[in-house]
């Protein structure tokens, strides 16, 4: 029997315990144990940015955290984010721009340009696309996303633009 | 069309009123997807479902003598180890080769490799366990024999008599070659002013970020099998897997859901996929593999591995006078099944230079065996290699007489109105616009501004440098692409419309959806040839259970194709709709239309009755109409290109960047995409798709390479080692459309899914030797790192 | 020694060496996963199990667990060990605690003003769900010769502060890195602080390196620091990365710009001395030629701003 660990986690604002493999990711354990399958796994060597998650909340890669390390944290995933309405502006501009195509970085991009707004609420194009420089797109070609981050980020700003 | 006379012109798709075509609405299907609520195959749970990892080899070419397992048998959750041999026994064989591709031969391939490996990476061995993670337990656990044997991993000396022959039954380590010729080529390059350029193109990969995936469940009282697969051709997979599995065809059921990007990735035969299919027929429960980011690099195919040695004669006044090609490419120990990994170096042929009026033209290729991944089809299959050799040749060769390259490109472009014709390469073209679209490019980028910019910088010492690229684009093939050479590939395509009983349509249809917008594209033809609003409209994709036979999507089929057969149903749907609506208001259904969901009067619009209506009369009260007459609110219709075997698209691309000469580092500053590709339905989702294509042509230019050393031991196979495009490096791209429509068809709308990848790569390499002419330096290396730049301009050793 | 050195040399550089180049694996091998909440309880523990690894901020250690780079037993997590993540200053010195996170330190006011090199490397280290998780302490143990921090704290001249079951002991930067991912940690110590001179307000600093893309791993890097006076030049570290088997300083370079200005022709002639100090190592598709050339690019352009 492997070794197994005790965890006690809030998970979009819902405390879940659960035993898991120590060895578990917490992307894993979300998807598996949780079968939260909106965050995706693309490399599990924390390249690729799909597993973006929250904690405590800041973004961070959910292959490169065990779920052992979320016992007493607070985690957000998209289906979180997007049941509290925190991402509506962004999602609903990310459609009508087209900024998603096959949608697999999708909700990895969702958080990550909500980190960059809250860090910084009037981001240049290169500010943005260095903000997501560590998101992998391959469908987009990246400047529809800029676009609809750009967007938002001067709507929320109350600007006419 | 309508044999209505005076009412013709509004049977016509794209003549229809209120009509989504041309629109930028909105993807349907995408909030799940930006919810995080898609439906990837890893997202799907069986009972009882079992995961599979493999033993792969560690070595380029090795002979198994053992494989021991007593180990990983006691390991907790391995449920079984299958190797070869037994595998066999549910799986058979396949060979990649196609007739039309004559003398293509191709060793036949196992789902697991049985006598030896032949590439680093190949299965040898499968464990399946409760867990991925129990998976990989079990394969750490497994002990194989090897004896290593000697490697191919030079494609320049791969058919050198001392070279070690792959596949000792074949002879020799030739897959296929071809040698074309037109014209006279000799007199050509006597009468003009010669370039000549070698040109290489690095070996490079798709990374889909969703990697390969699939779930295979067979049920064995009725011997059904249905598979959840990551894959753009599900009729095709069907086919393959009822053969090879030894089941019948209509006892397979594939499902292809959400997919997380493919570019081709998605559309070949994978031992591994053959395997885990194989292996739930074997354990009679559900077993799923998801190939991870390592095996990828390892397995999915390569692509675009090519030496091609160019030349190009032109006279003084820039008229090009001939073109010759020498093409070599090194593919993997097997030419993939079905489409073969000829395809790649036929295109080459078949493309190079055939923009262009020049009829004297000379082409060869050789296609070898490597023990390296194995190569197939990827976004654009040959078109970039085509466009940069040529594109490169005409920069070359105006530098050499002293033109401005877009004044050799308007001399020598095929008119705009000399269509159709035949291309020297034999290619039929219909109708293409490389001059009008060359006159938007020139337009829309202010050449001439760029140009005095340059001219400034470089007296700073700042090298700035713009690269131009036309091209042709092969879209909606018919079957002479794969049909004609064999393969169980359909070119044809069907769609069928339901009405339902509340007025709703739903389609079901062979195209597949891979993020592209191939759903978009049907609810939008088929809202408009029904005449309904689109969010009433359903579409149904990917399941051969459900949807007509078809070819899903590949080659930029799904709109042209696809959407064709939508209109013509919707055609046929509204005719039988206006049929029942004629039958309960007592009209003729030629004087009625249908608008946004009501039945109308055709002249003045005035309101009849709504669809929902219709519906309920013909579904639950048919006691109300005639008993001579019987409703079909369901139409089906097929399509398949006929008058040309290619739909061929062009276009013209620009890319304006920076070389800074001390580090070799390349800033991409701006990039410009003109587009013919017919009637555009939904002018966004073309933008995006060219964007998309360029920034993966970027890659490849600039940054993507699976580094091989000479014992085939790829170097690179991670995501931080291979470098895929990222958001900080890439630029904006401005894109704009010229339509020549087809008249194969009634939408007109030819594809547009691939020009970006092939024209980028060669816009960027002729913007870079653009910035480097001051200089007299000149690379045709993809990809054209700092390091290549640097030995380019003497800074360090040449490599 | 490093405390993966049993193992495999990391992902990044050596993907060809890992044990078995067949080797795909994405999921970790078993192992116990501890949490102690006091440092004797720590070391206790590794000197309990000998191939234990000790786990911070895992940017780095989670990859090789799930490449199997590395099976340790057992996996020491670190991160509740209280007052590892202090920013303070006293007596001259800047004190960090291992556990500061890279957005932390990059997001510090104390940090920017009392050394600025670090700040403007911290921006550099990967993205920003990376930077929210690794800590200064990971990466100067890792000692990855592509790492940003290594070559800052040999810039300043920083000293580590080591804690072992027999005691704690403080190593200068310049001999705690001895290879590529190696350090004079031995198995069972733990990294506790870092601490920097806060240097006098002529020093400049200048970072910069050079990646394909944003975010990347350099294929050149340098921290530079030195003390300007009237033009003059004086105490210059040149602190090389991803440009040998551990950060190096060009001395000889240096030593020949002692007391001089920054000139066009002094710079020129100091880069050309570079090669006599950075050995660059290649790596696929980056050779060392072109290595060491980028080097003196970075440091003709790092001089050249800091006589600006």
């Amino acid at each position: 029997m492997e070794p197994m660990i005790d965890i006690k986690t809030s998970v979009n604002g819902t405390t879940v315990s659960a035993r898991v493999p120590a060895r578990q990711t917490l992307v894993d354990f979300l998807r598996y144990h949780l079968e939260l399958t909106g965050s995706h796994v693309g490399c599990e060597h924390g390249s690729c940015g799909a597993c973006t998650i929250r904690l405590d909340g800041d973004i961070v890669r959910g292959c490169l955290v065990l779920a052992a390390q979320a016992d007493g944290t607070e985690v957000e995933t998209i289906e979180g984010l997007s049941d509290s309405g925190e991402l509506a502006d962004l999602q609903a501009t990310f459609r009508t721009r087209n900024a998603l195509q096959c949608g697999y970085c999708t909700p990895g991009m969702l958080l990550t340009a909500q980190a960059l707004l809250a860090d910084n609420p009037a981001p240049s194009r290169n500010e943005i696309r260095e903000y997501l420089s560590g998101n992998y797109c391959r469908c987009t070609g990246y400047q529809a996303i800029v676009d609809a981050i750009e967007s938002v980020a001067t709507a929320r700003r109350g600007v006419t633009s | 069309m309508s044999d209505s006379p005076q009412h013709g012109h509004l049977h016509a798709i794209l003549d229809r009123p209120n009509s989504y075509i041309g629109r930028s609405v909105p993807r349907p299907n995408v909030r799940r997807l930006l919810q995080g609520r898609g439906s990837y195959v890893d997202d799907i749970r069986l009972p009882r479902m079992v995961h599979v990892a493999f033993v792969r080899s560690p070595y380029a070419h090795a002979r198994i003598n053992g494989i021991d397992t007593d180990a990983t048998l006691k390991i907790p959750g391995v449920v079984a180890v299958v190797a070869g041999a037994e595998l066999a026994e549910y799986c058979t064989p396949w060979v990649g080769v196609l007739s039309h591709l004559a003398g293509l031969k191709s060793q036949p391939q196992h789902a697991i490799a049985i006598e030896k490996a032949c590439w680093q990476g190949e299965a040898v061995a499968a464990v399946v366990a409760e867990t991925r993670a129990q998976a990989e337990d079990g394969v750490d656990a497994v002990l194989v024999q090897w004896t290593e044997l000697p490697i191919v991993a030079d494609m320049e000396t791969a058919l050198d008599d001392q070279t070690p022959v792959i596949h000792p039954d074949l002879g020799d380590n030739l897959a296929w070659q071809r040698t074309f010729e037109a014209g006279d080529v000799d007199a050509a390059f006597a009468a003009g002013t010669v370039v000549e350029e070698e040109f290489s193109f690095g070996r490079h990969t798709g990374v889909t970020v969703e990697p390969r995936a699939i779930l295979s469940s067979y049920e064995p009282a009725e011997g059904r099998l249905t598979v959840h697969h990551s894959c753009q051709a599900p009729h095709m997979m069907q086919n393959i897997f009822a053969t090879h599995l030894g089941l019948e065809e209509h006892d397979v059921r594939v499902i292809c859901g959400d997919v997380g990007g493919s570019y081709g990735i998605k559309v070949h035969t994978y031992a591994d996929e053959m395997a885990t299919a194989a292996l739930s027929v074997m354990l009679r429960r559900p077993v799923k593999f998801i190939a991870d980011r390592l095996e990828s690099f390892l397995t999915d195919i390569h692509a675009r591995d090519h030496r091609v040695k160019g030349r190009m004669a032109i006279a003084d006044d820039g008229k090009i006078l001939g073109v010759e090609i020498d093409d070599l490419t090194g593919i993997g120990p097997y030419s993939v099944y079905p489409r073969t990994s000829g395809i790649e170096a036929n295109q080459i042929v078949n493309l190079t230079g055939a923009q262009y009026t020049c009829g004297n033209y000379r082409a060869k290729t050789a296609v070898v065996f490597q023990n390296k991944v194995p190569m197939c089809q990827y976004r654009a299959v040959g078109h970039p290699i085509a466009t940069a050799v040529t594109e490169g040749l005409v920069d070359a060769a105006a530098a050499a007489i002293g033109m401005d390259p877009i004044d050799v490109r308007r001399r020598n472009l095929i008119p705009d109105d000399a269509y159709p014709c035949t291309a020297a390469t034999g290619l039929s073209f219909e109708g293409l616009s490389h001059h009008r679209a060359l006159a938007r490019l020139v337009e829309l980028m202010d050449y001439d501004g760029l140009r005095a910019e340059q001219t400034r910088l470089r007296e700073q010492g700042i090298y700035r440098g713009i690269g131009v690229a036309t091209f042709i684009e092969l879209t909606n093939p018919s079957a002479m692409f794969y049909g004609v050479g064999g393969a169980r590939i359909s070119a044809q395509d069907g769609c069928t419309l339901r009405l339902d009983a509340k007025g709703n349509v739903i389609c079901t249809t062979g195209v597949t959806e891979q993020g592209q917008g191939a759903e978009a594209v049907m609810a939008q033809v088929t809202a408009t040839a029904v005449g309904v609003q689109i969010d009433k409209v359903r579409i149904i994709t990917g399941d051969t259970d459900v949807v007509p036979y078809g070819g899903g999507t590949w080659a930029s089929r799904a709109a042209g194709i696809g959407g064709e057969a939508a209109a013509q149903a919707g055609k046929a749907l509204r005719e039988n709709i206006l049929k029942v609506a004629g039958i309960i208001l007592q009209a003729e259904p030629g004087t009625l239309d249908i608008r946004d969901g009501r039945v109308v009067d055709m002249t003045d619009g005035n309101d009849r009755i709504g669809l929902d209506e219709v519906g309920r009369i013909a579904y639950y009260r048919a006691d109300t109409l005639p008993k001579d007459f019987q409703s079909e609110l369901v139409a089906t219709r097929h399509y398949v290109p006929k008058l040309y075997p290619f739909a061929f698209t062009n276009g013209v691309q620009a890319s304006w960047l920076e070389v800074d000469i001390e580090t070799g580092f390349v800033t991409l500053l701006k990039h410009w995409a003109v587009e013919d590709c017919g009637t555009v339905i939904n002018p966004q989702l073309v933008d995006e798709q060219i964007r998309g294509g360029v920034v993966q042509g970027i890659g490849g230019a600039l940054f993507e390479h699976c580094l091989y050393d000479d014992q085939g031991q790829l170097l690179n196979g991670s995501m931080m080692d291979y470098l895929t495009p990222m958001a900080a490096e890439m630029p904006d791209i401005e894109v704009a459309h010229v339509v020549t429509p087809t008249k194969d068809s009634e939408l007109g709308a030819k594809g547009a899914g691939e020009a970006g990848t092939a024209g980028a790569p060669a816009a960027v390499l002729n913007a870079i030797n653009d910035a480097l002419m001051p200089l007299d330096v000149r690379l045709n290396i993809h990809p054209a790192t700092p390091e290549r730049i640097l030995a380019a301009l003497g800074t360090i050793d040449g490599l | 020694m490093s405390l993966l050195a049993p193992a495999v040399i990391a992902v990044r550089i050596s993907w060809e060496k890992r044990r078995n180049r067949g080797d795909v694996f994405v999921k970790p091998a078993p192992f116990n996963y501890v949490k102690p909440s006091s440092v004797g309880d720590a070391l206790s523990i590794l000197g309990e199990h000998p191939d234990a690894v000790v786990l911070a901020g895992g940017q780095s250690l989670l990859p090789m667990l799930n490449m199997r780079l590395v099976a340790p037993s057992h996996v020491v997590d670190i991160t509740g060990l209280p007052a590892l993540n202090e920013i303070s200053v006293a007596d001259g010195w800047l004190r960090l605690g291992a556990l500061l996170r890279h957005c932390d330190l990059a997001a510090s006011q104390t940090v920017a003003e009392a050394a600025p090199l670090l700040q403007e490397a911290a921006c550099h280290i990967g993205h920003p769900a990376i930077r929210n998780r690794g800590t200064i302490g990971g990466s100067l143990a890792l000692a990855d010769p592509a790492a940003e921090l290594p070559a800052c704290l040999l810039a300043i001249g920083g000293r580590i502060e080591i804690q072992g079951l027999d005691g704690k002991r403080v190593v200068e930067a310049a001999t705690f890195f001895t290879g590529t991912f190696e350090t004079v940690l031995k198995q069972g110590e733990i990294l506790r602080a870092v601490e920097v001179p806060v240097l006098a307000a002529e020093y400049r600093s200048v970072f910069d390196e050079l990646a394909r893309r944003h975010g990347d791993y350099a294929l050149a890097g340098l921290a530079a620091l030195g003390r300007i006076n009237n033009g003059n030049v004086r105490d210059l570290r040149l602190a090389f990365f991803a440009a040998g088997d551990k950060p190096a300083l060009a001395v000889t370079a240096a030593q020949f710009l002692e007391g001089k200005t920054l000139s066009e022709a002094n710079i020129d002639e100091a880069v050309t001395l570079i090669g006599d100090d950075i050995h660059p190592i290649g790596q696929p598709g980056c050779g060392e030629q072109t290595k060491l050339h980028h080097c003196g690019v970075l440091a003709k352009r790092a001089l050249s701003r800091m006589a600006a």
